[in-house]
């Protein structure tokens, strides 16, 4: 290797033509190498490590100088085998598996498999009120986290970065409040078949009520800083453009569904948890553009706010209510509690099994190390996550063990869009189309 | 009991229940017939020389749900006129599909040569409109003699609101199965996915490549013969074995 020769920057002769490896530096040696054929056809990979592409995301373009002629997308980097993992574990550990899949929007994958199941169960009916509440305030609390970082990032994309700071700024604050109810940032498996994991800690309504009145202040900061921003309107306006019909042919659902003016929510159309007895909009936009889907998911943030204004308000009048559904056979059996070294198993309950009863331990030990069975059948339960339809195919063979957990990521399906929103289109533009997909690679790989 | 089935496939052998006995629902006797998948050995999911529990010798035949009779009920009959209305305008040589309603949710169960017709007709059928595919799902069932890859699709009609799920199978020695690209085109990754992972191949799909796991991979990891982990952990000097190779205390 000759000394003037670029390290990060080598070309290397293939069946294919030329590769150069390009890592950030500037395009000179590039530019200067394809000089007698810069004319023709240059394929580039951009991924799967480029910041901009929103995680293990590889896009392939076609391009012919800045215009892109094909787009399509290389997937599977985070492909962690989730569904086949959940083949193996007991039906309540496969919450475990699945909050991982879509890492922003945890709530949402807990809750299909786990609505899958109680329907499998025949158990919905007797699933507690505060439970259903608690699982809304939780999903809608996750819906504002999920998409502040799709703004965050998207902003962050197109040099915004102001957006970004303040988008992950609040994003911080509903994290603080999910470590606050249920123990964890991410990857909660709060939400178990027949309710939820643990009841609202103490001064957790407090908390949430600052939450709401302190983003009543902030989110108009994302409207005054974004909405009007020509700098902002010039790169996301009539960007990744998607039609009605084309959303319905790709399968698109969720913020790019509602930015063509289909107000098509599954939490009014078929309403799952209560969400009929809640007073809220279907927010819609009629540009089918980038800058649609950001201000429906900018309309839907206060929507989720309304919605969890409401869930408080309830669930301060639900003090001391059951989480779990009574029916022993189905219910978790311990209970999480504070002792004098920390959050550990409740020492009422070791005591009672250990000490009291032979039955409660015989009990205890069964549904904890083998499960409970599930009759067998299948069925597909969905729920509108912050990118869309999110559903999980649940198949029983009634055993205690999924049969087949299969999930229909909204990630996975919008991401087919990335052809037909950026061919034709400049380069820049492929980053603000994936970005108004807000595709996530943990669900988009599974 | 065994003489009053009309079967349109060839059955495997095993003991054929009547539904009343084996539906979870146990609602009054739908006379539709149950399809045995598969069986169920012991009580506690513990197999060989560790179960010590005395119920090692219990066998349990597993069946889904048995086939629903008219009426439906509901809107279910509407979509299933509709859909048989539908089919018969059309000049191919279609069968009747076979429903199963449970917990609410209905499923046609189609032959597979007759998916494409059957998923344009629910797409723009008057009554049905089924405009919304998520997506193809696969399920093996290694114990289903002559139909042991399952592809099910859930289709829903933002105009009527509606959800159906269609149920297609093949057998592991011919996995081949029509695509329905051109009808929901959304299908494009979904039916690469479940190739990918059960090795169904979808006949007429623009381009069936593999596509979450590695182009080379060989074998569909979420067939049931796949066992979980399957490959050992590489180190510099040093090899893990496999999961499912691996000391166990249990």
């Amino acid at each position: 290797m000759t000394a003037d020769q670029d390290l990060y920057a080598g070309a290397s002769e293939t069946t294919e033509g030329r590769v150069f490896t390009v890592t950030g530096q500037d395009w000179d040696s590039i530019v200067e190498g394809l000089a007698e054929e810069a004319d023709e056809r240059i394929v580039v990979n951009m991924g799967p490590q480029h910041p901009s592409t929103h995680g293990v995301l590889r896009l392939i373009l076609e391009l012919e100088g800045e215009t892109v002629t094909e787009a399509r997308c290389g997937i599977g980097y985070l492909h962690t085998g989730i569904e086949k993992n959940m083949e193996y574990r007991s039906w309540v550990q496969g919450v475990t598996f699945c909050t991982r899949m879509d890492y922003l929007s945890p709530f949402f994958n807990e809750m299909t498999y786990v609505l899958g199941v109680e329907k499998l169960l025949d158990i919905e009916d007797q699933v507690p009120e505060k439970a259903k509440v608690m699982r809304v305030l939780l999903m809608e609390l996750n819906r504002i986290s999920s998409h502040l970082v799709c703004i965050a990032t998207g902003g962050m994309e197109i040099g915004a970065l102001t957006v970004m700071t303040i988008g992950f700024r609040e994003r911080e604050l509903v994290l603080d409040l999910f470590e606050l109810i249920t123990g964890l940032r991410m990857n909660h498996a709060f939400i178990r078949p027949g309710g939820v994991a643990q009841d609202l800690p103490p001064g957790a309504l407090d908390e949430i009520r600052g939450f709401i009145a302190l983003m009543k202040k902030r989110l108009p900061e994302y409207a005054a800083l974004c909405n009007a921003n020509p700098v902002f309107k010039a790169r996301l306006v009539d960007v990744g453009h998607l039609d009605l019909a084309g959303c319905l042919a790709l399968g698109l659902t969720g913020p790019v569904l509602r930015s063509t003016g289909y107000p098509w929510d599954l939490r009014k159309t078929q309403p799952y948890s209560g969400y009929e007895t809640y007073d809220f909009e279907v927010q819609t936009w009629d540009t089918c553009d980038s800058y649609g889907r950001f201000r429906v998911r900018l309309a839907e943030m206060w929507e989720s706010l309304k919605i969890i204004e409401q869930a408080a308000d309830r669930l301060a009048k639900m003090d001391g209510d059951p989480v779990m559904v009574a029916d022993k056979k189905v219910a978790w059996p311990s209970q999480l509690a504070i002792g004098s070294d920390g959050m550990g198993n409740s020492l009422d309950h070791i005591r009672h099994i250990m000490g009291e009863s032979m039955e409660a331990l015989i009990h205890h030990f069964k549904l904890v190390t083998e499960g409970f069975k599930v009759p067998a059948g299948q069925v597909y339960v969905p729920v509108e996550s912050p990118r869309g339809e999110l559903g999980a195919h649940v198949v029983s063979d009634g055993g205690t063990r999924p049969f087949r957990a299969h999930f229909r990521d909204p990630s996975f399906t919008n991401l087919q869009a990335t052809s037909v929103m950026s061919e034709g289109g400049m380069v820049a533009d492929v980053i603000v189309a994936i970005a108004s997909i807000d595709p996530v690679m943990g669900g988009v790989d599974r | 009991m065994s003489g009053d089935q009309s079967d349109v496939k060839p059955e495997p052998k095993g003991p054929e229940q009547p539904a009343v006995e084996q539906s979870p629902d146990n609602v009054p006797a739908p006379p539709g017939q149950v399809h045995q998948v598969g069986e169920r050995h012991g009580m506690f999911g513990v197999r060989g020389t560790g179960d010590t529990s005395g119920y090692g010798g219990l066998t349990q035949a597993i069946v889904y749900p048995g086939e629903a009779q008219r009426p439906y009920g509901g809107w279910y009959d509407e979509v299933a006129d509709a859909l048989v209305t539908g089919l018969k305008a059309g000049e191919a040589d279609v069968a009747e599909p076979r429903v199963v309603i449970h917990r609410g949710e209905i499923t046609f169960h189609v032959r597979r040569e007759d998916l494409p017709v059957i998923a344009r007709v629910l797409r723009d059928g008057d009554n049905l409109r089924f405009e919304l595919c998520s997506g193809v799902s696969g399920v093996h069932y290694p114990a289903d003699a002559g139909r042991e890859l399952h592809a099910v699709y859930h289709l829903l009609s933002m105009t009527y609101n509606r959800r159906i799920r269609l149920e297609v199978t093949c057998p592991d020695a011919d996995p081949h199965i029509p695509s329905i690209v051109d009808t929901y085109p959304t299908n494009d990754w979904h039916e690469r996915e479940t190739y990918d992972m059960f090795g169904i191949i979808f006949d007429g799909h623009p381009g069936l490549t593999r596509i979450l796991m590695p182009d080379d991979w060989p074998g569909h990891p979420q067939r049931k013969d796949y066992p979980l982990g399957g490959i050992p952990v590489e180190y510099k000097g040093a090899r893990v074995p496999p999961p499912d190779e691996r000391r166990t205390y249990s």
